[in-house]
């Protein structure tokens, strides 16, 4: 049974992080990436083909990451693959011991190192939701060919952008993929709270907060350029307001890195105090490093989690 | 020819009639958003006179038995839904339950909403030029009180009908279940997403 599951269940403050699969073919090198993350996330994202740049494929980074001591979120996008390919594919990712599944469209090949790709979108991000879960609990395919077994027990998560257009109609948005399955919800990056929490205001009103557990996106912003890559408006589903801006420019170039993880800090902390929250996904990928001094920063303490990491890595010098 | 209206005859036969339309390559590559050229306003007048009323079935009965009649038909619908929606023939109309923006433009041909990629003026994450056709369909369907007709879950492209009529479709009973009720937000119960789903039950205040 999924342990993420378990972990959303108890009520405790729950944290995800991104991490993307490394570009080559080996495991090593993705367990190496996932090490800094083990104790210190209840889950890790392996995004499938992100910004659709090839990367090694969600389901063997998964693997890769499990093997490392981390629970895995398989991230599947509905842009390679056709229905075909997306059910097998997650019939296979189940056989070999992946429980936690996250849908999305994904984005535009037109943004990746293949431009010239096909897009593919036979289906969109609701309808895969709708599909698997349907695999899950009726055990058919999309065709109603009856699956023996059906892939039993996983845990199903879908993405949300709260603060993009039309802003009227994002909690219904989400509410549809509820509707089509979702048991978990992460957002694009947040750092308007306030808009943030009037989203979920607006999910509670639906009811949906009973049938859906909510992280909130939070990313740091490391250094000038990066604030001018996502503040360019070129980044697909990103906006920074203004007010954020303006707090990291009054800052010297060299200290716009700790400034922005002052800030992250600050969102996990007032995300945290909104109701019907159960935790943050951290949009920290190429972050892992710094990940536990921000979690620290944000108060969201791990003890027994530090324990667990200490003692491993004191195992591991101990020459294993 | 015995049994054939007149009309029908004619259309049969033209002598030297506009070449008529034939599918394929029915599917342009790389959709993009296209402005409805239709006000909401028209747009749900127009939905009440092509309502799968008994006249229009008869209608449809009448162009499906020929086929030229019903090829000459399907040109017809693709030449103005073109220019109104910029259609693209899917053969499986949504724009009833999308404000009349048509979701086939959507560069990732989301059936079920913007992705999250929507700029922050409303803008296409493919084509920054454009508005996307989610955010138009939902001001659009808002603007006339019919905003909750997005809420529907709308099933899976069916590939094989690029290309056909979708009024024709419509009007026989085939378009039935393309989305489900509108009520799906709130009912926990979950009605199955693949293409041997049953029809839905007709509902009070339909769009269809």
């Amino acid at each position: 049974m999924s342990a993420l599951r378990d972990r959303l269940a108890s009520g405790e403050f729950t944290v995800t992080a991104e991490l993307s699969p490394v570009r080559g073919a080996s495991a090593a090198a993705m367990a190496t990436r996932a090490e800094s993350l083990r104790g210190w996330v209840d889950a890790v994202n392996l995004t499938d083909n992100q910004g659709s740049h090839v990367r090694m494929s969600s389901w063997a980074a998964a693997l890769a990451a499990k093997a490392a001591g981390l629970e895995p979120i398989m991230q599947m996008t509905c842009r390679d693959r056709n229905r075909i390919a997306l059910q097998s594919d997650l019939l296979g990712a189940v056989s070999v011991g992946i429980e936690n599944f996250l849908f999305m469209s994904g984005d535009h090949p037109k943004f990746g190192d293949h431009p010239g790709a096909k897009p593919v979108f036979d289906l969109d991000s609701t309808q895969l939701m709708w599909a698997v879960a349907t695999m899950r609990d009726e055990g058919k395919l999309l065709s109603g060919n009856e699956l023996k077994p059906p892939p039993a027990g996983i845990f199903l998560g879908a993405v949300e952008n709260p603060l993009a257009p039309p802003i009227e109609f994002r909690a219904e948005r989400a509410g549809k993929k509820i509707a089509a399955g979702a048991q978990f919800m992460q957002t694009q990056y947040v750092f308007d709270v306030a808009a943030f929490a009037r989203w979920v205001g607006q999910l509670g009103d639906l009811g949906l907060l009973d049938r859906c557990f909510v992280l909130a996106g939070v990313g740091v912003i490391r250094s000038a350029r990066m604030l001018d890559f996502l503040s360019s408006g070129n980044v697909p589903g990103v906006s920074v307001p203004d007010d954020v801006q303006r707090r990291l420019r009054a800052v010297p170039a060299e200290k716009v890195g700790a400034e922005g993880a002052v800030l992250a800090a600050e969102v996990i902390a007032a995300v945290r105090g909104v109701a019907g929250v159960a935790g943050v996904h951290l949009l920290t990928a190429g972050y892992e490093k710094q990940t536990p001094a921000l979690l620290e920063m944000a108060g969201v303490s791990r003890p027994a989690a530090t324990a667990r990491a200490t003692a491993g890595a004191a195992a591991a010098s101990d020459g294993d | 020819m015995s049994g054939v209206p007149v009309a029908v005859e004619l259309l049969t036969t033209p002598p030297d009639a506009p070449s008529a339309w034939r599918p394929g390559p029915a599917e342009p590559r790389l959709p993009s958003p296209a402005r409805p050229g239709l006000s909401p306003r028209l747009a749900y007048v127009m939905q009440k006179v092509l309502r799968p009323n008994p006249a229009n079935r008869v209608l449809g009965a009448l162009v499906e038995r020929v086929p030229a009649v019903r090829r000459l038909f399907t040109a017809a619908e693709k030449r103005s839904k073109e220019r109104l929606f910029g259609c693209r023939m899917c053969g499986q109309c949504a724009l009833p339950v999308t404000g009349y923006s048509c979701p086939m433009g959507c560069p990732k041909e989301l059936r079920n909403g913007p992705c999250g990629g929507v700029g922050p003026g409303g803008s296409c994450e493919v084509y920054p030029e454009k508005r996307c056709v989610w955010v138009v369909g939902y001001e659009r369907a808002a603007s006339e009180g019919r905003a909750h007709d997005l809420r529907r879950l709308q099933r899976p492209v069916d590939h094989r009908r690029f290309g056909e009529s979708s009024w024709l479709n419509y009007w026989a009973g085939r378009d039935d279940n393309l989305w489900t009720g509108h009520d799906t937000l709130t009912d926990s119960t979950r009605p199955a997403p693949g293409e041997h789903a049953e029809p839905r039950e007709p509902e009070e205040g339909d769009s269809q």
